[in-house]
């Protein structure tokens, strides 16, 4: 034990389960978690929802809710989530706490956008058409509703985080750096404590269409990211949520009397090559980096369903016999920035409620019945950039 | 080889730079302080229906009519090929993390409508969808991808491990610095390559910012429309460019015998929670990223001997950058020579802080402080030297350069020339 271990103390979750970490534990560890979704919407691509979220619960004022998209809504209310989980709202801990934010983009005006399309067909100078409707029907304020460094803008302004605010950008792989950045600031004794995490909305056509320009989305009814193979399309089904995680410094923790939900370990990061590298063997490299043997351990997948990348991810741990695998987004769908933070999130639960989850795809998951002192969680990038960390038992 | 709080000390290596004014260190550098301008009438797009009709573009490069992500990509590499190259470390084998500060990426228009153009069904949205999901190439698909610059950075020039991308707004070219430095001081690493690159003047970005009010719309002489602490300053004039930084341990720079270009002294930072655009009247939080970073660097505000401003033109930055240092630096702000580069080439957003820690290093080393230029009505309420429009030479040892941006972003970099 050193002062400087870093210890999660708040957790901040919403997916299309709900939100809060009680109805997520509960909801995981029914006896068949079920996932939530939405085929109809967005077809022929399915979706994960938002849930029903009261905003003003996080934050108070209408104005700051209107100066923000779902996206940075979202993120603003998880993070808030995490503060009072931690209680740690207090002006002079927020003042000081320093924060990383995973992020991508948030939300264009599509209305504004379908009608330069529509438009482009009969005119020869798109470039005076955009100048000509956008410099009329774009909002002014809605830019910085889709800055990706606004999400961390607006945690300031609505929960008073300022230390330090940094944003990190690409797609899990920011999720990865963003908890491994912040872990490295607490156990070097930089940060005491520290506000990580991320949001992702896929409810609007560009956020699909982030993944579809390479194909990435199934197109086939729902089924378990490792039932995708060979369906129609390209196995990644998306959901909006997001999860935020404090993480403190035992000294930071116990100074303050907080029990923490466990310990977070060494962030392993990796960028494998994967057009020239195989990618099962750089997973079971960096497995085995984040001291994954053949012993008994729970692991918290981040596979997508991507096809290639979650072939790879199951190859590398069916080839080490312990390891039993929960692919979250079978039930909550792909968070992209906020994979790698809702991951850890579930491990620390099962860490501190000393259970494992229930298989979340009875064909293909293996029962766990060992101990939780120490969960794995992994984000293989759909695309590109991997990450693992154990989440071990604080005490 | 250890500061003040007994962390290895991070020197610079390598400097890499491009602006509107050139590529490389000696075109910008020889431009810079003869207080030429980059900044030229938009060619890149049509104006109509635009009130702002000037810009900083980088349009010499093969790249400069491809789109956003493509130009940021080959600004950030040119830079980094040309830090590296001058560091002596190898350019296909760097063998340290890369902290890539760069824009937002968005689909291009250019490619909306070709997809849009393509597609048969539906809506827009869907016919855009239907169109991309059958795609040959990953093209388009990776100038869409946030972490699609670094990653191909990362294979081309041989960085470690997972490479980071942020995003601070128009301070991200600091803070892609200051975790370069982190990360070194943490002994993570022993060299760092720390690279801020912005291509990314569109249109639309053009439109967003002049929806904020935020840019001058003085087109009628381009060079003169960015004029830092004049009392006519009416906006920043956007604009490209990249810089990258090799840093590394001290220790480790000599033991290889490397030339030692400069001293990343301290860094600081401290977020605004006043407002998305606007600083806190009392200016606070730039005050505390100022007191931050020379605490950090180890050394009073009587050690600082030039400031390189922020300085971006706009009314309300320019205001509130001269209360900070007054507050911060007293009296003696006056005698401080305070320059601001973006009188020249304008603002370069993500790849500001980087460009201008580059310049900072270069006015220690040449001894010569690069002019504000366009100086000619002074802001009465703004009481600084700010190297008016001619250069001057000066014997300079210690640098803070600012930058702060939307969001509440302050980060501060304390630059040095020697160790000690």
């Amino acid at each position: 034990m050193s002062p400087n271990d870093v210890l999660i103390t708040g957790i901040g979750l919403v997916s299309a389960l709900g939100e809060g970490v009680d109805a997520h534990w509960q909801k995981l560890t029914a006896d068949r978690p079920q996932p939530v979704t939405d085929a109809e919407r967005f077809a022929p691509y399915v979706v994960h929802p938002l849930p029903a979220i009261d905003w003003g619960l996080q934050i108070a004022k209408r104005g700051d809710q209107r100066q923000m998209e779902t996206w940075q809504r979202l993120g603003t209310y998880a993070a808030g989530l995490a503060l009072d989980d931690a209680a740690i709202k207090d002006e002079a801990l927020c003042a000081t706490m320093d924060m990383v934010v995973a992020a991508g983009g948030g939300e264009r005006d599509e209305a504004v956008d379908s009608g330069i399309l529509e438009a482009s067909a009969a005119r020869n100078d798109r470039g005076v058409l955009l100048n000509e409707k956008l410099t009329t029907d774009l909002r002014p304020t809605l830019f910085l509703a889709q800055l990706s460094n606004l999400l961390a803008g607006n945690i300031s302004i609505v929960h008073k985080v300022t230390g330090s605010s940094r944003t990190f950008m690409g797609e899990e792989g920011a999720g990865v750096a963003a908890v491994e950045t912040a872990a490295a600031r607490i156990r070097s004794g930089q940060s005491s404590h520290m506000l990580v995490g991320g949001a992702f909305q896929t409810e609007h056509h560009d956020m699909l269409l982030g993944y579809e320009l390479a194909g990435y989305l199934h197109r086939s009814p729902w089924a378990p990211v490792w039932q995708r193979q060979g369906a129609e399309g390209g196995g990644l089904i998306s959901g909006s949520g997001a999860a935020f995680l404090v993480l403190e410094s035992r000294e930071h923790a116990e100074k303050r009397g907080r029990k923490a939900y466990a310990q977070l370990g060494t962030v392993f990061s990796d960028r494998i090559r994967r057009q020239k590298d195989d990618l099962a063997s750089g997973i079971a490299a960096l497995a085995a980096r984040a001291g994954v043997a053949d012993k008994p351990m729970l692991a918290i997948s981040g596979a997508s369903g991507a096809h290639a990348a979650t072939a790879a991810e199951k190859q590398a741990f069916d080839a080490t016999s312990g390891v039993s695998l929960r692919g979250f987004s079978s039930i909550v769908g792909h968070l992209k920035e906020a994979q790698f933070p809702f991951a850890v999130a579930l491990a620390a639960l099962a860490v501190h409620n000393r259970a494992a989850y229930p298989v979340f795809d009875a064909e293909v998951e293996k029962p766990f019945d060992g101990e939780t002192g120490s969960v794995l969680a992994t984000a293989v990038g759909y695309h590109q950039f991997e990450g693992m960390a154990r989440v071990v038992a604080a005490d | 080889m250890k500061d003040h709080l007994g962390r290895p000390v991070v020197a610079v290596t390598g400097i890499g730079v491009i602006t509107s004014l050139g590529v490389g260190k000696k075109d910008n550098w020889d431009a810079l302080t003869s207080g030429r301008s980059g900044i030229h009438p938009i060619t890149r797009f049509p104006t109509d229906h635009l009130n702002t009709r000037i810009c900083g573009t980088v349009d010499f490069l093969e790249t400069s009519s491809k789109g956003a992500s493509p130009l940021t990509y080959d600004m950030a590499e040119t830079a980094a090929r040309e830090a590296i190259g001058e560091s002596g470390l190898s350019s296909d084998d760097f063998g340290g993390p890369l902290f890539l500060a760069s824009p937002p990426v968005e689909l291009d228009w250019a490619d909306r409508f070709s997809l849009y153009a393509a597609g048969k069904n539906g809506s827009a949205a869907d016919r855009v969808l239907e169109i991309a999901r059958d795609l040959k190439t990953l093209d388009i698909f990776e100038t869409a991808q946030f972490g699609s610059i670094a990653d191909r950075l990362a294979d081309t020039l041989g960085t470690r491990g997972l490479p980071i991308t942020l995003s601070t707004a128009c301070a991200s070219g600091a803070t892609a610095i200051q975790l370069g430095v982190e990360a070194i001081r943490r002994g993570e690493c022993d060299r760092a390559l720390s690279i801020g690159a912005d291509g990314s003047v569109t249109a639309e970005a053009l439109i967003r910012f002049s929806l904020l009010s935020a840019l001058s719309t003085q087109n009628d002489v381009p060079e003169k429309a960015s004029k830092p602490f004049s009392r006519d300053r009416d906006g920043f004039v956007i604009a490209e460019g990249a810089a990258a930084l090799v840093l590394e341990s001290l220790e480790s720079a000599i033991a290889r015998g490397a030339t030692v270009l400069g001293i990343l002294r301290g860094c600081g930072e401290r977020a605004d929670d006043f407002h998305r655009t606007r600083s806190k009247p009392d200016g606070s939080p730039a005050i505390a990223a100022v007191r931050a970073a020379l605490s950090d660097a180890g050394l009073s505000e009587n050690e600082i001997g030039y400031v390189n401003a922020h300085g971006t033109s706009t009314p309300e930055n320019d205001k509130m950058e001269h209360l900070s240092l007054s507050t911060v630096f007293g009296e003696r702000i006056r005698k401080i020579p305070v320059s601001s580069n973006k009188s020249m080439i304008g603002h370069t957003l993500s790849a500001a802080g980087a460009v201008e820690a580059a310049f900072s290093l270069m006015t220690m080393r040449e001894g010569v402080l690069p002019p504000t230029i366009n100086y000619d009505n002074p802001d009465p309420a703004i009481e600084l030297d700010v190297v008016p429009n001619v250069k001057r030479s000066a014997d300079v040892s210690t640098v803070l350069s600012n930058s702060f941006g939307f969001g509440g972003q302050n980060t501060c970099l304390v630059l040095a020339r020697e160790p000690v």
